[in-house]
C-alpha cells in the first residue's frame, strides 16, 4: 500500500488583478487600495498552483490535498472554488487582526506555517509564485525557511517520480529539471496552465466536503509585529501624448509609419 | 550589537562566465547609496573559477569584493547559495544588502532575508536614503504596477532586489581602486538538497530579447501562430527580437520565453513596437522603459496608446504588411 501524500495548496483571495486600472484606486486617507467594481478572486498563480495539485492527484494513488486561505472576511463563493475542482478539504484562517494592513510577508509566513503544523502531516507545499495584488513573492520561500525544508520557486512543472519530486523551474532562456525529496515547498509559475473547471456533479460533490474555520486563538499564537512600513501609496502618472499616423486608407497609415519612423531617425 | 555598515551588492555571473547586465544596474544604485550614506560599496560575487572577473566589480564602482569561490556554487541551487551568502552578511553586517529581482534573486532573497530574520522589498524601481532618518526607501510597483508603494524597513539588514532595467548602470573606470577579499563559505555538500538533473536552453533564433535595440511584440489580437509569422518577419527587417504579452506564449503561438512584463522579461529597447496589445498594468511594466513606443491596435480606447507615442489605429492585418513594404523600400532606397 502506498503512504498518503498530502499536499497542501495555499490560496490568497485578491481584486481582479486583470480589472482595468481604474479600478485600483487609493486612499491617501485609508493609505490602502480600494479596489472599485471588481469582484474577489483566487491570486491567479495560486489558481495555478492549485491545479499542479491536483495534476499530481490525478496521475497518483492516495493523495490529499488540503487547501488553506487567509484574510480578514474570506468570500466563501470564491474559496470553495477550490473544493469544487478537487482539493478535499479547505481550511479558513479568519480573524479581524489577519488585516493585510497590518500584515507583512513575514507574518503571513509564520500564521500560514503554524495552520500548517497544526494540520501535521505535509510532503508538499505549493503557492503560486507571488500574490497578483502585492507581488511580493517571498511567502512561501518563508514558510519553506520556517520548516527549514527546501524550496524550488518558479515551476512548470511538478511531478512525482519513484518517490521523489521532479520539478521544472521556468529560466529566463528556458528551464531547469531538479530532483527533490519530500517534505518540499514549490511555489508555482503561470506557465503549468489553468486551473480547470469544475464539472456539475463535482460542485455537487463538493457540497459535503470539510470546510473548517480557525481564528488567531485556535492558531495559539500571537501576530509578529510588523517591521516593515508602508509610507506612501500613490497612482504613477504615465500619460504621453500619442502622434496618430493615418491615411487614406490603413495600408496607406503603415507605409506612412515606415516614413515616419525613418523621419524621426528611430530607425 | 555590532554595528551594521555600508552596502553589500550581490553580483551575478552569466553562463559564458561573465559580469551580468543588471550587476552593472546594481553597482550603479549600490554606489549612489553607498555615496549617499558616506559609506563603502562592497560587492560580493559567488560561483566556482571567477577569480578573474572579480576586479571587474572595482572598475564598476565597488570599494570591496568579496569572492566566494567555490566548485558548489558553479551553478545556482537555493541552499547552498543561501547559506554562504547569510554567513558573508555575518561577517560584512550591512546596514544595506541588494539584489537582483532575477530569476536567481527571486529565488535568494526571500530566503535570505527570513535567515538573516529582517524584511525584503521586492522588484524595487527605486531606492533612495532618507536624508532625516538614513533610512532606505524603496518603491515598489504593487497592483501590478497600477499603484506604486514606498517602503522603509527597521530591521537590518535593510534589503531589497530591485527590477532589471529600472536602475542606470555604473560606468567603467580603471582607474579606480579597491580590495578583492576571498571568502571561504565553509559550504559543503551536505548543504546540497536538491539535484539539477539538465538544463534545457531553448536558444532563441537572432537578436535576444533582453539585448535587442528593436523589439516587435505581438499580444492576443494577433489571432494565432500565423499572425506571429508576420511579428517574426518584421522583427528579422529590424534586426530586433519578437516579443509577446502573455496571451500568446499561454496558447503556445510563441515560446515563452518571449513573454514581456511583470512576470516575463523586462525590456529597454530604441524602439518597442506593441501589436494587438491592449496595454495591461503588467504589460507596462516589461516595457516602459522603451525609448519610443509605437502601438497598432484597432480599439481607438486601448490603454497601450496612453504609453505609445506613435500609434495606429486599425487592423494590424490591413497596417502590417504596407509597413513592411515600405520599410523595406527605404531600407532599399538608402542602401544604393
Ligand atoms: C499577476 C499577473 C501577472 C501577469 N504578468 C504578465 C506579463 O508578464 N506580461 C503580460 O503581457 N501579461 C501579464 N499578465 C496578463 C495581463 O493581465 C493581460 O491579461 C495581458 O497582458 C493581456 O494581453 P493582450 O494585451 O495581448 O490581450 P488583450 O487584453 O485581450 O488585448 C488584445 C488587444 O488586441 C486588439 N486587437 C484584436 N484584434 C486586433 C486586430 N486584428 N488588429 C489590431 N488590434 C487587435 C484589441 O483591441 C485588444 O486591445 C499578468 C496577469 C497577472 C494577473
Amino acid at each position: 500500500m502506498n503512504e498518503e501524500i498530502n499536499i497542501i495548496v495555499c490560496i490568497k483571495q485578491v481584486p481582479d488583478p486583470e480589472g482595468p486600472p481604474s479600478a485600483f484606486q487609493v486612499d491617501s486617507k485609508e493609505m490602502w487600495v480600494i479596489p472599485k467594481g471588481i469582484p474577489p478572486v483566487l491570486s491567479p498563480f495560486d489558481e495555478n498552483a492549485l491545479e499542479s495539485a491536483l495534476h499530481i492527484k490525478d496521475t497518483n494513488k492516495n493523495v490529499r490535498i488540503t487547501a488553506i486561505s487567509m484574510g480578514k472576511k474570506l468570500a466563501r463563493a470564491v474559496v470553495i472554488k477550490a473544493l469544487a475542482v478537487g482539493a478535499d478539504e479547505i481550511i479558513l484562517l479568519e480573524d479581524k487582526n489577519f488585516d493585510p494592513k497590518r500584515l507583512d510577508c513575514y507574518s503571513v509566513a509564520y500564521v500560514l506555517a503554524t495552520a500548517i503544523k497544526k494540520i501535521g502531516k505535509y510532503d508538499l507545499i505549493l503557492l503560486g509564485r507571488q500574490a497578483a495584488d502585492w507581488n511580493f513573492g517571498q511567502v512561501g520561500s518563508g514558510i519553506a525557511e520556517i520548516f527549514e525544508i527546501p524550496s524550488i520557486t518558479l515551476a512548470q512543472n511538478v511531478k512525482l517520480e519513484d518517490g521523489n519530486v521532479m520539478v521544472e523551474r521556468v529560466l529566463p532562456d528556458g528551464y531547469e529539471v531538479i530532483r527533490v525529496s519530500m517534505p518540499v515547498l514549490i511555489t508555482v509559475s503561470h506557465e503549468v496552465g489553468d486551473l480547470r473547471y469544475p464539472s456539475m456533479h463535482d460542485i455537487k460533490k463538493s457540497k459535503n466536503k470539510p470546510i473548517t474555520t480557525w481564528n488567531i486563538r485556535d492558531l495559539g499564537i500571537e501576530l509578529p509585529q510588523g517591521h516593515i512600513n508602508l509610507l506612501k501609496l500613490f497612482v504613477p502618472k504615465q500619460e504621453k501624448t500619442c502622434h496618430f499616423v493615418e491615411g487614406e486608407s490603413l495600408e496607406e497609415a503603415g507605409a506612412n509609419l515606415a516614413l515616419k519612423l525613418k523621419e524621426d531617425k528611430i530607425i | 550589537m555590532v554595528e551594521q555598515k555600508g552596502v553589500l551588492v550581490c553580483a551575478e555571473v552569466t553562463d559564458q562566465g561573465r559580469i551580468s547586465p543588471i550587476t552593472l544596474e546594481l553597482l550603479g544604485i549600490g554606489r549612489k547609496l553607498a555615496d549617499d550614506l558616506g559609506s563603502k560599496l562592497s560587492a560580493v560575487i559567488m560561483g566556482s573559477e571567477i577569480g578573474n572577473i572579480a576586479e571587474e566589480l572595482i572598475f564598476f564602482g565597488a570599494d570591496n569584493v568579496y569572492l566566494v569561490d567555490n566548485p558548489l556554487l558553479k551553478e545556482y541551487q537555493t541552499d547552498p547559495y543561501v547559506t554562504a551568502l547569510q554567513r558573508l552578511s555575518k561577517y560584512v553586517t550591512p546596514d544595506i544588502i541588494v539584489i537582483g529581482q532575477t530569476s536567481i534573486g527571486q529565488d535568494l532573497a526571500p530566503r535570505l532575508a527570513f535567515r538573516l530574520k529582517t524584511r525584503l522589498t521586492t522588484d524595487c524601481i527605486n531606492l533612495d536614503i532618507d536624508p532625516e532618518t538614513k533610512l532606505l526607501f524603496q518603491t515598489k510597483p504593487v497592483y501590478g504596477g497600477n499603484v506604486l508603494a514606498v517602503y522603509a524597513c527597521e530591521t537590518k539588514p535593510q534589503m531589497a532586489t530591485v527590477r532589471a532595467r529600472a536602475m542606470s548602470p555604473s560606468g567603467r573606470d580603471d582607474s579606480r581602486r579597491g580590495k578583492v577579499i576571498p571568502f571561504d563559505s565553509k559550504i559543503d555538500a551536505s548543504l546540497l538538497k536538491t539535484e539539477v538533473v539538465k538544463r534545457v536552453k531553448e536558444e532563441a533564433k537572432g537578436v535576444k530579447l533582453e539585448d535587442a535595440d528593436i523589439v516587435v511584440s505581438g499580444g492576443r489580437g494577433i489571432g494565432g501562430p500565423d499572425g506571429f509569422k508576420q511579428i517574426d518577419d518584421l522583427a528579422k527587417l529590424l534586426g530586433g527580437a519578437v516579443g509577446a504579452s502573455r496571451p500568446p506564449c499561454d496558447m503556445g503561438w510563441v515560446s515563452s520565453t518571449c513573454q514581456v512584463g511583470l512576470t516575463g522579461k523586462i525590456v529597454a529597447p530604441n524602439l518597442y513596437i506593441a501589436i494587438s496589445i491592449s496595454g495591461t498594468s503588467q504589460h507596462f511594466a516589461g516595457m516602459l522603459g522603451s525609448k519610443n513606443i509605437v502601438a497598432i491596435n484597432k480599439d481607438p480606447e486601448a490603454n497601450i496608446f496612453k504609453v505609445a507615442d506613435i500609434g495606429i489605429i486599425g487592423d494590424y492585418r490591413k497596417v502590417l504588411p504596407a509597413f513592411i513594404e515600405n520599410l523595406r523600400k527605404i531600407a532599399a532606397h538608402g542602401s544604393e
